[in-house]
C-alpha cells in the first residue's frame, strides 16, 4: 500500500495544510522583500507581512477547527491539539515580531532574514506537533531548532549574543543527536515509524514493554526532548542562552519552543507510547520533581531578569511535565491549558523587560524595574500581574493553570507530584516577590548618569554621552512594546477570572486524542 | 433581591477601582463611602437574618468553571455572619482612620485596603472549597503591598517573610483542597465538585482525611498565627501601617479560625477527633507563650500582637473542644477580640504620637494626666482584653473553657493560667502608658475629634456586646447545633445569659 502511494504521490488536503502553508509562504515572501532597497519595505513592510502571515495562519486554524484530517499519507495530523498549539505559536510569533520591531537584532541581521527565520521556526513547530511518525517528528524538530540557533546570534555586535547562539547550537545538536538515536531504537524495537503502528505493537502486550531496546529508545528520546523543553538536569544551557539571546528571541524561545516540545511529548508519550507508560511515567515523574526544585532554587539568587525567567521557565517546565506523566486526558488538557497561560504570562513579563532595556542603561538587571510603580504604571501592572501569575496566586490565569495541573496529578494517582508543584510554588515566591518589591517598594531609578557610571550598560549600545541624562529620562519604550505588555498582562488577569472559553478549547484538544 | 451577597462581596473592590480613577484628594472619601456601604449591608444582613434556620441564607450558586467543578457559591449562616459583621465594622474604622491621616500614594493605598476587604469577605462567604482557597490566598496580595509600600523601615524583608510564611501554608492547603475534591468525587463515583454541600455528602477515608487535615491545619495555624508557626508575626506587626494592622489583627487571623469551622469540622470529622489533643496542645502553648511574651516585651504593638496570639489560642481551643459550648465561645471570642484589638492598635498610635513617636512603653507614662477621655477609652478596651467579668470576652472565654472542660479537662485547667496572665499584661500596658512617671518625651494631650470619631463607636460596640452577648449567640446557635461539630456531649445550655 505504501509503495502504491509513493508511486502516485500522496494526496494532500491543502485546506487542512493551509495554516502551515501560510507560515511557510510568509517566510518566503518576507525573505524576498527583505532584499529590497527601500527602508520602508524592509523596516515596516517585512514585520507587517510577518504579522499578517501569522494572523492568516491563526485564522485558517480557526477555519479548520474540528476537521481532524490526516495529511500526506498519515505523516501529519491536523487535529485540535495541533491547532491549539498552532494558535500558541502564532500568538507568540506576533508578540515577538512586535517586540523585535525596533530592536537592534533585526537591524543587524537584516530584516528579511530575521523574520523569515522566525516564521520558519514556527513552521517547524507546527510540523513537530502535528507529526504522526518518527521521521516527521525529527524533521519538525530540526526545522524549529536550526533557525533558532541563528536567531540567538542575530545581535552580531554583541559577544554574548554570539556566544548564546553557539552554545545553543552545540547543546541543541547534542540533544537532536540523542533524540535521533532514541527514535532509531524505538523503531528497532517496534518495527514501525508511525505512532499508530508503534501503539498497535505495544498494545499487544507481552515482553516488548520490557524490551531493553525499547527502554533505551525511550530513555534517549526523553533526554533529547528534555533538552528542548529545558527540564533538569538537561537545562544548563537555558540561563546562558536566555541571557545572551536578543530579548524578543528569548521571549519566543521561552514560550513557543517550550510549547512545541511539550506538544510532541504529549503526542509521543500519550499516543504512541501510552501502553509503555510503566516504562516512562515513573522516571518522567522523578524528572518533573527534580526540575521543579532545580529551577526554583536556581532562580533564587539571580539579579538578571532574563536569567531569573530562564530558571523560572525550567521550573514551569517541571510543573507541565506533571501533566504529561499522568498519561490521561485530564493531564493532556491541563498541560495544554498551562502552555497557553504560560505564554500569556511570560510574554507580558518579557515585553516589560524589553521596554526597560530601552528606557534605562541597566539592561535586564532587576534594578531597572525600581520604582516603576509610580513612574511607569503601564509597565508596572503587567509585570506585577505576570509575576503573580507565574507564582500561581489567585485571580490570575496561573492559579487556574496550577489548579488544573494539580487536579490532573491527584486524579492520576500522582498526588505527591501535586505536592511538589505547590512546594515549588512556595520557593518561587521568594524570587517573584523580589521583582514585585523592586517595582513598587524601591525608590525610582533617577540619576541616570551616576548609575550609568556604576553599572555600564551590558549591551554597550548606549555610549554615555554628555547630556544623555535629559535625553534618557525622557526616553520611553515604543508604543507597541507597551501595548504587548498591557495586552498580555490584561489577558493574564482576564483568563484568571473567565477561564472557561480557553478550557473549552483545551477540552476539544483533549478529545482529539482518541486513545484514552 | 437587594441582599444579593455578590453586591457586598464586590462593593469594596469596585470602590477601590473607582478611587484609582479619581483625583488623589478624593481617594479617601471614595474608599470611606465603599466601606460605609459594606457596613450598611452587613447590618442589613444582620437584621434580615433568619434566626430559626441553621442553614445557608441568601445563597448565590452559579457554575463558575465547569471543567474543574468550581462553583461561585456564596451563602450566609450563623458561622460567617459574625465574621462578616466584624469585617465590615473594623474595615470601616480602619478606612476612616486612614482617610484622616496623610499617606503617600493614597489612591493605591485605599485600593489595596479595599481589595483586602473583598478578599476577606470572599473567604468568609464562599461555600465552595476552591473559591474559599482562592479568596484565602488572595487576602495576602493586598497586605503584601500594604506592608511593603507603606510600612516601616524594614518593610520589604518583613513583607516577604510574611507572604512566604503564610503562603507555605496556603499552597499546601491548595493541594489539599484539590485532593479533597478529586478523591471525594472518585470515591463517590460522581463528577468533580468543590461545593461544600457536595463534599459533605462524599466522606473521605480516614487515612486520607488525616493528611489533608494536616495540610489545612498548617495553613490556618500559620495564618492565625499559632505558637510554633508565628515567626513572621513580630516583624510584620512592627512594620505594618496602622490601619492595615488593625484589620489584619482583627479579622485576618479570625478567617483562619473560621476555616477550621467551615472546612475541617464538617469535611474531616474523623481527623478533627484524631488530632484533637495535638491541636489543643498547640492552642495551650500559644496561650502560655503569647501571654508570657506579651508580659515581657516593651513594644506596645508587640504586646498586642502576642496577646492576639494568646487569644487565638483560646479560640482554637474552643473550636477543638468539639462541642457546642466551645464552638459558640470561639465564635463569640473571635468577634470580641476583633472588636477589642482594632481600637487598641489605634490607641497605641495615639500614645506613640504623644510619646515622641516611640512605641516603646518605657518611653511612655503619665499620658492619662492631660487626656482623661483617652484614658477612659483605653481602660474599657484593656478591661475587655483581660476578659473582666461583665465583658463579652469573659463570656467567650467562659464558654470556651466550659467546652474544653467537658472533653479534655486538663487543658482547660492549664488554660486558666492564660486568663490570669491576660490581666497582668493588659494592666501592665495600661499602667505603664497611662500612669507612672511621665516619660522623658511625653507631651500628653486629649484625643482630637477625629480620633474620637473612630474610637468612640468601636468602644460603644464593645460595651454593647458586653451588655448583650446573646445578640450574637442567638444567631450562631442554630448553625452550631445543626452543622459541623458533633452533637453536644451534655445537655447544658449552649448559650448563657449576660452576666
Amino acid at each position: 500500500m505504501i509503495t502504491a502511494a509513493a508511486a502516485k504521490g500522496p494526496e494532500i488536503d491543502w485546506a487542512a495544510l493551509s495554516p502551515l502553508v501560510a507560515v511557510f509562504g510568509g517566510a518566503l515572501i518576507v525573505l524576498m522583500l527583505g532584499l529590497l532597497r527601500s527602508r520602508l519595505a524592509r523596516e515596516t513592510l517585512v514585520p507587517v507581512l510577518s504579522i499578517a502571515s501569522l494572523a492568516i495562519a491563526f485564522g485558517l486554524g480557526v477555519w479548520q477547527w474540528g476537521e481532524r484530517t490526516d495529511l500526506i499519507a498519515g505523516a501529519l495530523r491536523m487535529d485540535e491539539l495541533t491547532l491549539v498549539l498552532t494558535f500558541v505559536f502564532c500568538v507568540a510569533g506576533i508578540a515577538t515580531v512586535l517586540l523585535s520591531w525596533r530592536h537592534a537584532a533585526p537591524r543587524e541581521a537584516a530584516h528579511g532574514e530575521y523574520y523569515a527565520l522566525l516564521l520558519t521556526s514556527i513552521a517547524g513547530m507546527i510540523v513537530l506537533v502535528a507529526a504522526q511518525n518518527l521521521v516527521t517528528l525529527f524533521l519538525g524538530f530540526e526545522l524549529l531548532s536550526i533557525p533558532l540557533y541563528v536567531l540567538c546570534a542575530t545581535e552580531m555586535r554583541r559577544a554574548s549574543s554570539l556566544e548564546a547562539g553557539l552554545k545553543y547550537l552545540i547543546v541543541g545538536s547534542v540533544g537532536s543527536a540523542t533524540l535521533l538515536y532514541g527514535l532509531a531504537f524505538i523503531y528497532g524495537a517496534t518495527g514501525s515509524t508511525d505512532f499508530a503502528g508503534i501503539a498497535r505493537d505495544l498494545s499487544g502486550g507481552g515482553d516488548i514493554v520490557s524490551d531493553p531496546l525499547l527502554l533505551t529508545g525511550i530513555a534517549l528520546t526523553i533526554v533529547g526532548l528534555a533538552f528542548k523543553a529545558s527540564t533538569a538536569p538537561f537545562h544548563q544551557w537555558t540561563p546562558d542562552v536566555y541571557e545572551g539571546a536578543p530579548t524578543p528571541v528569548t521571549a519566543f524561545m521561552a514560550v513557543a519552543t517550550k510549547a512545541a516540545a511539550f506538544g510532541i511529548m504529549l503526542r509521543l508519550f500519550d499516543v504512541a507510547l501510552i501502553d509503555a507508560a510503566v516504562d516512562w511515567a515513573p522516571p518522567l515523574a522523578v524528572l518533573a520533581a527534580v526540575t521543579i526544585i532545580v529551577g526554583n532554587v536556581g532562580a533564587l539568587g539571580q539579579s538578571s531578569l532574563k536569567r531569573l525567567l530562564a530558571y523560572s521557565s525550567v521550573a514551569q517546565a517541571g510543573y507541565m511535565l506533571a501533566g504529561v506523566v499522568v498519561a490521561s486526558r485530564l493531564g493532556l488538557q491541563a498541560t495544554v491549558f498551562y502552555l497557553a497561560v504560560y505564554l500569556v504570562m511570560n510574554v507580558a513579563a518579557f515585553a516589560v523587560i524589553v521596554a526597560r532595556e530601552r528606557e534605562t542603561p541597566l539592561g535586564d538587571d532587576i534594578d531597572s524595574l525600581n520604582g516603576i510603580g509610580s513612574t511607569r504604571p503601564l509597565l508596572a501592572w503587567p509585570m506585577t500581574i505576570a509575576m503573580l501569575g507565574l507564582a500561581g496566586l489567585p485571580a490570575t490565569a496561573g492559579f487556574i493553570g496550577k489548579f488544573y495541573l494539580i487536579n490532573a496529578a491527584v486524579a492520576g494517582d500522582y498526588a505527591w507530584l501535586g505536592v511538589f508543584i505547590v512546594v515549588g510554588s512556595m520557593i518561587s515566591l521568594a524570587y517573584y516577590l523580589k521583582v514585585i518589591a523592586a517595582i513598587w517598594m524601591r525608590p525610582a531609578f533617577e540619576d541616570e548618569d551616576e548609575s550609568a557610571v556604576l553599572a555600564p550598560p551590558p549591551g554597550g549600545e548606549q555610549p554615555a554621552l554628555a547630556g544623555a541624562s535629559e535625553e534618557a529620562t525622557t526616553l520611553r519604550a515604543q508604543g507597541e512594546v507597551v501595548f504587548v505588555a498591557v495586552l498580555f498582562g490584561a489577558a493574564t488577569f482576564v483568563l484568571g477570572i473567565v477561564p472557561s472559553p480557553l478550557l473549552n478549547v483545551v477540552r476539544d484538544a483533549g478529545a482529539a486524542i482518541g486513545l484514552f | 433581591m437587594t441582599l444579593h451577597l455578590s453586591i457586598v462581596l464586590w462593593l469594596p473592590v469596585a470602590f477601590g477601582v473607582l478611587g484609582l480613577l479619581m483625583p488623589a484628594k478624593l481617594a479617601g472619601r471614595v474608599a470611606l463611602a465603599g466601606a460605609l456601604l459594606v457596613l450598611a449591608y452587613a447590618v442589613l444582613y444582620l437584621v434580615d437574618f433568619d434566626m430559626s434556620s441553621g442553614g445557608l441564607q441568601n445563597v448565590t450558586d452559579e457554575t463558575w468553571i465547569a471543567e474543574l467543578g468550581i462553583h461561585y457559591k456564596l451563602g450566609l449562616d450563623g458561622l460567617n455572619l459574625v465574621f462578616v459583621l466584624l469585617t465590615a465594622i473594623t474595615w470601616f474604622a480602619a478606612t476612616l482612620w486612614a482617610s484622616f491621616g496623610q499617606l503617600e500614594k493614597p489612591k493605591l493605598f485605599f485600593f489595596h485596603l479595599l481589595l483586602g476587604e473583598t478578599a476577606v469577605l470572599g473567604a468568609l462567604l464562599a461555600q465552595d472549597l476552591a473559591l474559599f482557597v482562592l479568596f484565602f490566598d488572595l487576602m495576602l496580595i493586598p497586605f503584601f503591598f500594604l506592608v511593603g509600600v507603606w510600612g516601616g523601615p524594614a518593610r520589604i524583608a518583613a513583607t516577604t517573610k510574611m507572604v512566604i510564611y503564610t503562603l507555605v501554608g496556603s499552597l499546601l492547603m491548595l493541594a489539599a483542597a484539590i485532593a479533597t475534591g478529586v478523591l471525594a468525587a472518585s470515591g463517590a463515583g460522581e463528577s468533580l465538585s468543590f461545593a461544600f454541600s457536595d463534599l459533605a455528602q462524599r466522606p473521605l477515608g480516614d487515612g486520607t482525611q488525616e493528611w489533608i487535615f494536616l495540610f489545612f491545619a498548617a495553613a490556618f495555624l500559620v495564618k492565625m498565627p499559632a505558637f510554633p508557626l508565628h515567626g513572621w508575626m513580630p516583624d510584620a506587626y512592627r512594620q505594618m501601617p496602622l490601619p492595615a494592622l488593625a484589620v489584619f489583627s482583627a479579622v485576618l487571623s479570625k478567617v483562619a479560625a473560621y476555616g477550621f469551622l467551615r472546612v475541617c469540622a464538617p469535611l474531616f470529622p474523623h481527623a478533627m477527633e484524631k488530632f484533637q489533643t495535638l491541636l489543643l496542645a498547640i492552642a495551650l502553648a500559644s496561650i502560655l507563650y503569647g501571654s508570657a511574651m506579651a508580659f515581657t516585651t516593651t513594644q506596645a504593638r508587640l504586646i498586642l500582637g502576642y496577646s492576639s496570639l494568646a487569644q487565638l489560642g483560646f479560640i482554637t481551643m474552643g473550636i477543638f473542644a468539639l462541642n457546642e459550648q466551645g464552638t459558640q465561645g470561639a465564635l463569640l471570642q473571635s468577634f470580641n477580640h476583633g472588636l477589642v484589638v482594632a481600637p487598641a492598635f489605634f490607641i497605641v498610635a495615639l500614645l506613640a504620637a504623644r510619646a515622641g513617636g516611640s512605641e516603646d512603653i518605657r518611653d511612655m507614662g503619665g499620658i492619662a494626666l492631660r487626656a482623661p477621655a483617652l484614658a477612659a477609652l483605653f481602660l474599657i478596651v484593656a478591661f475587655a482584653t483581660l476578659a473582666m467579668p461583665g465583658s463579652a470576652n469573659f463570656v467567650g472565654e467562659f464558654l470556651i473553657l466550659l467546652g474544653v472542660f467537658q472533653t479534655k479537662f486538663v487543658f482547660s485547667i492549664l488554660a486558666f493560667a492564660g486568663v490570669v496572665m491576660a490581666s497582668f499584661y493588659a494592666l501592665r500596658l495600661y499602667i505603664r502608658t497611662m500612669h507612672n512617671r511621665t516619660g522623658p518625651r511625653v507631651e500628653s494631650r486629649e484625643l482630637s475629634l477625629r480620633d474620637a470619631i473612630v474610637l468612640v463607636p468601636l468602644v460603644l460596640a464593645i460595651i454593647a456586646i458586653s451588655v448583650y452577648p446573646q445578640f450574637l449567640l442567638a444567631r450562631t446557635e442554630r448553625t452550631v447545633a445543626g452543622g459541623g461539630t458533633e452533637p453536644a456531649l451534655a445537655e447544658t445550655p449552649a448559650t448563657l445569659e449576660a452576666p
